[in-house]
């Protein structure tokens, strides 16, 4: 039986003691990015991939010289993409970038305002990434039966979102969530829609391997103590899954003896 | 004099260029990029050798943060 403190998650064959992954946007700079990164614990952090003439000032570090490849497990990511090909590129172009560096987070969105992924064009990007010796984690809605026909296809984490990207609603279909748990035959993920450390604790008590988030820390009025609280709510909810439990009861059940009353 | 498309602007660039010559002139020699020409990755190791022809669409891209 495992506990917490041999409690590996393991993805694409790598452990990792943290089950809390984070990413690198919206932050007020590199130095409050670093300084989330390093208050959560993250081990595995994502990253987009844009042209370099664009929103970036020379003089800036690079996210990669903050954060570098020796230190965390780089997640490039396909943000922004909507077309199969574009995301197929895109992890490419990371994988050039990050010499030869296999793992990628696959994300094919559908529409702007609820930046909901288009299922059909994951699916037909996650066949032609992992039939490329692509390792990918893939975000999807929270649909069972695409969670288990991507894994079958070999993907190596499946990721359904609690809520949509960056609305920090927490988990809106916890049903949903149980689920895919519970035919997972890779490890399930937790990605988008967190708001607080109350939601990742649900995630995970719901039993899912990780939780992914970005806007929940960076977005909070202090980030830097709030990736300190979901550092600490990844491992409660992830301790309350493993201790089990007690059951939901319609009515009371008292908890002190009920004999030995003074009269 | 060669005219091609660098992250979707026009660019004059002087007589035969390689890829390597175009990362220079743009000052990103020594920073983690991955260079694209007309839709097909141009690896690292080819950037010295791999020369750029009139009209090639060109794509530099690096890493930024994102979620």
């Amino acid at each position: 039986m495992t506990d917490s403190s041999n409690d590996p998650l393991v993805i694409a064959g790598v452990e990792y003691t943290s089950r809390l992954l984070v990413g690198t946007g919206k932050y007020k700079d590199m130095d409050e990015t670093r300084q989330a990164i390093e208050a959560s614990g993250a081990e595995i952090i994502t990253i987009a991939i844009r042209r370099t003439n664009i929103g970036q000032n020379p003089g800036e570090e690079n996210i990669l010289d903050v954060l570098p490849p020796e230190k965390y497990t780089i997640l490039p990511n396909t943000a922004g993409c909507y077309t199969a090909k574009d995301a197929v590129r895109t992890c490419m172009l990371a994988r050039e970038l990050l010499d030869g560096h296999q793992l990628c987070k696959l994300e094919v969105l559908g529409d702007e305002k609820t930046l909901y992924p288009d299922m059909p064009a994951t699916m037909e990007a996650a066949e032609i990434l992992v039939n490329d010796g692509f390792q990918v984690m893939v975000y999807m809605n929270d649909d069972p039966i695409l969670a288990k026909r991507l894994a079958e296809m070999g993907c190596v984490a499946v990721m359904p979102l609690a809520a949509p990207i960056g609305s920090g609603l927490g988990v809106r279909n916890p049903h949903n969530i149980r689920f895919i748990v519970e035919e997972a035959t890779v490890p399930i993920l937790v990605d988008a829609g967190v708001g607080t450390a109350s939601d990742a604790a649900v995630a995970m008590e719901l039993g899912v391997d990780g939780v992914l988030m970005n806007t929940a820390i960076a977005a909070a009025n202090r980030p830097v103590l709030m990736a300190a609280a979901m550092n600490k709510a990844v491992k409660a909810g992830r301790e309350a899954w493993l201790a089990g439990r007690m059951p939901r009861k319609a009515y009371a059940s008292a908890s002190s003896p009920e004999s030995g009353l003074i009269d | 004099m060669l005219e091609v498309i660098v992250n979707g602007k026009s660019r004059s660039l002087q007589g035969p260029v390689s890829v390597r010559e175009l990362v220079q002139e743009m000052a990103l020699l020594d920073k983690r990029i991955a260079v694209e020409v007309n839709g097909e990755i141009v690896p690292a190791s080819q950037h010295s050798t791999y020369q750029l022809s009139n009209g090639d669409s060109i794509e530099i891209v690096g890493a930024i943060g994102g979620g």
